[in-house]
């Protein structure tokens, strides 16, 4: 029976439209682990879920209701001078308590906000789908523009300032991807599981290889990879997709925790302590010897 | 008479309130300015005042047409996981890889994530060297740095285009004396 219903056309646009945000946020994931903002995501996506709800309580589009959210955030996070993790947890709080509270002032609340916190990624429509696919396509459209802005800036924070270089189209563009993101995310497969998708497989591909272009590329196929398990499973197992999503993701971990093992044996190997101990007499007249 | 690079002129800077200043002088190409002074005394917000990121509260900065700058972070943040090259690094300023020292060459190679503080801090500083910047700003570039690499960077600068100019901070007075050609006493 699940074999038939994985092959089933109704899935056909709820996996089409994972699969490309699972591309799509594993990129976005990469950038903001890079400028170490990756809290920031799961922040922004719990306070896109209080957008969509609260728009759900006003009877507007749950869209609107997201990226008005995400966005407002946005530009109170560009105001501040200084933003950190404390920050971040406060949305975090904030986005959780938020969504469940709204959620009780409308009926079936609860299933929306249950739906927006864990994913609901089966009742996704061709809009999702369409989002998704612009997502994906700006995000692969700015990277070879953005990247190497954002790499300097992490590096060489006053360049841009520096050498007169405008700084506001780049911060722009990135805020918006990943407003973008988190939103299409948020009200595709769940605030969490879109958090997953933004930490996981940035986290697990920035150890496997070397090199930022192989790590943007890692990266995405640990996300693409570990998506496509998750939904065979779901489907096969007869699960719901968020958590075993999050699931399969936290077992990509083990690649990372394996490949740091291979390099920890690759660093030791050969014991230089004793070979190079000297008294300091002898050290220094072996100091005086030396060419 | 040559080109003026940059110019300051009593500027007095800060963040929130004044920390340094005024503070006058001006650069040519060839110059190697020297800013000595103690800890706290504003060094570090001067460059940061050149580059933008401190509040000019009184005086101007007069920059030559066109000029470039990079600048050297005093502690850089050496990023724990990040497997980019240290090739890409040098990328990002447009630095040329082949002008570095041979005691880069092996950094080029080799991702972040393998480097000690010392060897992302002369990484950087090569960065910032090697770059076509008219204007480099080093902040306590010795730091962290063994026998090897100063004298790498001594070399550096020795032969540094006449086009370009350097302002350097730095606690070593000896450092300072042997390659500036002018000194700056720096005080709250």
């Amino acid at each position: 029976m699940s074999e038939f219903l994985l092959f089933d056309p109704l899935f056909r646009v709820p996996f089409f439209t994972g699969l490309l945000l699972a591309a799509a946020l594993s990129l976005i994931g990469a950038l903001l682990r890079m400028r170490d903002e990756w809290l920031a995501a799961l922040g922004l996506s719990q306070i896109a879920a209080v957008g969509a709800i609260a728009a759900n309580v006003l009877h507007l589009p749950v869209l609107i209701g997201a990226f008005a959210a995400a966005g407002a955030v946005m530009v109170l996070r560009a105001a501040l001078p200084r933003i950190g993790n404390s920050h971040y947890g406060l949305m975090i709080l904030l986005g959780w308590s938020g969504t469940l509270l709204l959620g009780s002032y409308i009926d079936h609340g609860h299933v929306v906000g249950e739906h927006l916190l864990r994913g609901q990624l089966y009742f996704t429509h061709t809009g999702h789908l369409l989002g998704a696919a612009v997502l994906l396509a700006f995000t692969l459209g700015f990277l070879p523009w953005l990247s190497p802005r954002l790499l300097t800036a992490r590096f060489f924070p006053d360049y841009h300032k520096a050498n007169q270089l405008p700084v506001m189209p780049y911060r722009m563009v990135f805020a918006l991807l990943v407003i973008g993101a988190v939103v299409t995310g948020t009200v595709s497969i769940g605030a969490f599981p879109a958090f997953a998708m933004l930490f996981v497989p940035p986290w697990v591909g920035f150890v496997l290889v070397n090199g930022w272009t192989r790590s943007l590329i890692a990266s995405t196929a640990v996300g693409c990879a570990a998506y496509i398990a998750a939904f065979v499973a779901a489907i096969m197992l007869d699960l719901p997709f968020g958590p075993v999503l999050t699931a399969v993701l936290i077992l990509c971990g083990t690649l990372r925790f394996v490949t740091a093992l291979r390099r920890r044996n690759f660093q030791v190997s050969g014991d230089q302590s004793k070979a190079n101990y000297l008294p300091i007499k002898e050290y220094r007249a072996a100091e005086k010897r030396a060419p | 008479m040559p080109e003026t690079l940059l110019k300051l002129d009593n500027v007095v800077a800060g963040y929130t309130t004044p920390v340094v200043g005024p503070v006058a002088f001006s650069l040519a190409p060839g110059e190697i300015l020297g800013l000595g002074g103690h800890n706290g005394a504003g060094k570090s917000t001067i460059l940061r005042s050149i580059t933008g990121m401190a509040r000019i509260f009184a005086g101007t900065i007069t920059r030559s047409d066109g000029l470039t700058i990079s600048h050297q972070w005093q502690r850089p943040e050496l990023p724990p996981e990040l497997a980019l090259m240290g090739r890409e690094l040098f990328a990002l300023l447009g630095a040329d890889p082949d002008s570095a020292p041979a005691i880069i060459q092996p950094l080029l190679e080799k991702p972040l994530y393998q480097f000690s503080g010392g060897q992302f801090q002369l990484l950087q500083t090569m960065a910032c060297v090697c770059s076509p910047a008219k204007l480099v700003l080093m902040d306590e570039p010795t730091n962290n740095l063994d026998g090897r690499a100063l004298d790498a960077l001594s070399e550096m600068l020795h032969r540094l285009e006449k086009s370009r100019a350097v302002i350097l901070v730095s606690h070593e007075k000896a450092f300072l004396e042997k390659h500036c050609t002018s000194m700056l006493e720096v005080s709250p």
